[in-house]
């Protein structure tokens, strides 16, 4: 009786596992596999046809600590992260807000805020490549109409940063926005009204009743900002290619020249384990720290 | 100078006419219900008193001072909504005193009302809980308690009991008009539950397609239905109303033509007669035939037809009818309302003959 049973259990077990091997296989092919290579890589050496890879632990890890331009693209992301993030939050939400109410062509309106999301970055780009170049890049000539000097928006150190960051922005808080707009259609309006008749200001609405519960919007949003905010690197390839000077240069855009500019797979894997761990820790801790202050309907 | 006066307001959106030329007076603590079936502007008009919705045309007063175009926040008005509308985030603590805080009224002072207004509504022991940790009656309380720690004079309700079960829409009808009674507020009350109108109002005002149809006191509107309408929307089952003609000289009901049911005619009109004021007699009265009973605990209601006129019987206790049966009906003539069939207006020119 037993045995049986055990058999027959065993054999759906085995279904279970071959409906499952499908799935697995890519998973493990394409995810699991990657991420644990890419982990042991770091603890390697760059082999090459005179001298084979490895085995060298930490060396990859304290080389990293001395590369300038590491703690340069790390400065960079993390002003680039810090501005963009913000900003192209707050925007999806004002814009969201503005697209909520009355206004004539409405449609038109979210659609034209929507339209940079659709666009791909490397479109965007070419876009703003358009707007930058000096001289005949539409920014200069606005300048040069108002009767400012042209300036190489692209080319200076002190700026390309600063031009990277507004193009994301456009790019992103469109995106945001949908989601926000979706949240807002599902508060019911009674609520802005109740709050009304008790004699809450706009102001005092929003920050009392619709900010609060479009928190778990702002939770995802976030999330999604920060991964972005280090996964999206399209446009350094049209707009700066890092430069000039690595002074626009992100990590990954980074990991990418080290592993296919100079070829060094090991420095590269050292890289990305950086890069992961700082995303798994800050995706931890938003849903840790905020989520405490969610509330889920 | 009354509390709330409307006079001939208008709400137009587009092509539809929501609201028609509509004025009315409020008396100070009077409990006001507006009445009509779905979609005839009850909701619409509460919102412009409110403040929520623009006006067209016309002009709303508070106690004497125009405010048709004040602001929501400076009326002075609570309001209860059919949903709630509580702040989900917030506890019932937080929700009841959203608007003392909004307005900047001292912690003392808010701790005071709180303590007040909980006991009354009976919240006191929910303080800490999310409104999705109430049954639909909290939150009905909820509502209440937000809508009288305000302590504004005039209070506005839009269908608050639909959401909830017979049973506590009963108690919840006295628990409203108590707390009414006791802080003396002028109440604005929406419904299209007539019963709910009957038994909370000091005053019904009846509307359909936007318009005004009676506004009278329950009484009034039970008693003396102005209109075929408001005869037909008032009392369960509604009044019978049936149609008259001429016959051999005597004016009679359709279809029976023998017994006599008015003194003179001017010309087509309706009889009106509630159930309850028809009785079943075994001797005299007109011939009517019942055709099926329908039994409902305190009495029953009984289907017959009298001529080709359906007609509805009140009648005590519990009757079976298996198989359609002869019997006479009788009724007083001043139970008889007669309108006029092409206006659907009451009359009083012409005079009922009891039978
Ligand atoms: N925002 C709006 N835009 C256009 N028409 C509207 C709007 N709000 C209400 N109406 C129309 O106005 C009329 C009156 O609506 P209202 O909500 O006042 O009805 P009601 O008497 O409250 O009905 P109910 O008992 O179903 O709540 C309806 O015909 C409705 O379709
Ligand atoms: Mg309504």
């Amino acid at each position: 009786m037993t045995r049986k049973m055990t058999r027959y259990s065993l054999k759906s077990q085995a279904t279970g596992w071959l409906l499952l091997m499908p799935a697995a296989v890519f998973l493990i092919a394409f995810t699991y596999y990657p991420t644990i290579a890419t982990l042991a890589k770091s603890f390697f050496s760059q082999g090459t046809a005179l001298r084979p890879s490895q085995f060298v632990g930490l060396e990859n890890y304290a080389s990293l600590l001395d590369d300038e331009v590491f703690w340069k693209v790390a400065r960079n992301n993390i002003i680039y992260a810090g501005i963009t993030i913000p900003i192209s939050i707050a925007l999806a939400l004002l814009m969201a807000i503005w697209v909520n109410g009355r206004l004539p062509l409405r449609s038109l309106t979210r659609i034209s805020y929507f339209t940079p999301t659709i666009l791909p970055m490397i479109a965007v780009a070419n876009i703003w490549l358009f707007f930058y170049t000096p001289e005949i890049g539409l920014l200069d000539q606005t300048l040069r109409g108002a009767g400012f000097n042209g300036h190489n928006w692209l080319g200076d150190p002190n700026t390309v940063l600063g031009c990277i960051i507004v193009v994301t922005i456009w790019k992103e808080s469109g995106f945001f926005m949908i989601f926000y707009l979706a949240a807002l259609q599902s508060l019911p309006p009674e609520l802005e009204e109740a709050a009304k008749l008790e004699g809450a200001s706009r102001w005092t609405y929003f920050r009392r009743v619709m900010f609060p519960l479009l928190m778990p919007t702002t939770l995802f949003v976030m999330i999604n900002a920060v991964i972005n905010s280090f996964k999206l690197v399209d446009h350094l390839f049209i707009l700066t290619k890092g430069g000039p000077d690595n002074s626009s240069s992100l990590l990954l855009y980074y990991i990418y020249e080290v592993a296919f500019s100079f070829l060094d797979q090991a420095y590269a894997s050292t890289l990305t384990v950086i890069l992961l761990g700082a995303l798994a820790a800050i995706a931890i801790a938003q849903f840790v720290f905020i989520d405490k202050k969610v509330h889920y309907q | 100078m009354s509390a709330i006066e409307l006079s001939d307001i208008v709400k137009r959106w587009g092509e539809t006419t929501a609201v028609d030329n509509v004025s009315f007076k409020i008396e100070d603590g009077d409990f006001v219900v507006l009445l009509g079936p779905s979609g005839c502007g009850k909701s619409t008009t509460l919102r412009m008193i409110a403040g929520l919705e623009d006006v067209t045309a016309g002009t709303m007063k508070l106690n004497g001072v125009d405010m048709t175009n004040v602001a929501p926040s400076k009326r002075r008005i609570s309001m209860v909504f059919q949903s709630y509308a509580l702040f989900p985030h917030l506890s019932v603590e937080e929700n009841i005193l959203f608007g003392l805080k909004v307005r900047k009224i001292p912690r003392d002072e808010r701790a005071t009302r709180l303590d007040k207004v909980a006991e009354l509504v009976g919240l006191s022991t929910l303080l800490d809980r999310k409104p999705s940790q109430l049954s639909g009656g909290q939150r009905q309380r909820v509502a209440l308690a937000r809508a009288v720690i305000a302590e504004n004079k005039i209070c506005l309700m839009d269908e608050p009991l639909s959401n909830l079960d017979a049973k506590l829409r009963q108690d919840m009808r006295f628990e409203i008009r108590a707390l009414q009674e006791r802080l003396n507020m002028t109440v604005v009350y929406v419904t299209h539950d007539q019963a709910e109108a009957m038994s909370m109002a000091d005053k019904v005002i009846l509307m359909r397609e936007g318009r005004i149809e009676q506004e009278g006191t329950p009484d009034e509107l039970y008693n003396r239905p102005a209109t075929v309408f408001a005869a037909s929307f008032i009392g369960t089952p509604p009044m019978n109303l049936i149609n008259t003609t001429t016959h051999d000289g005597a004016f009679v009901i359709e279809g029976e033509n023998q017994t006599q049911v008015l003194e003179t005619s001017l010309s087509e009109v309706l009889i009106g007669i509630r159930p309850e004021h028809i009785s079943i007699t075994d001797d005299q009265g007109i011939q009517a035939q019942l055709l099926s009973a329908d039994y409902q605990g305190a009495d029953t209601i009984v289907n017959g037809l009298i001529g080709t006129q359906k007609v509805l019987i009140r009648t005590p206790g519990r009757v079976a009818i298996n198989k359609p049966l002869h019997a006479r009906l009788s009724w007083n003539k001043d139970n008889v309302h007669v309108f006029k069939a092409d206006t659907g207006a009451r009359t009083e020119l012409i005079n009922a003959v009891s039978v």
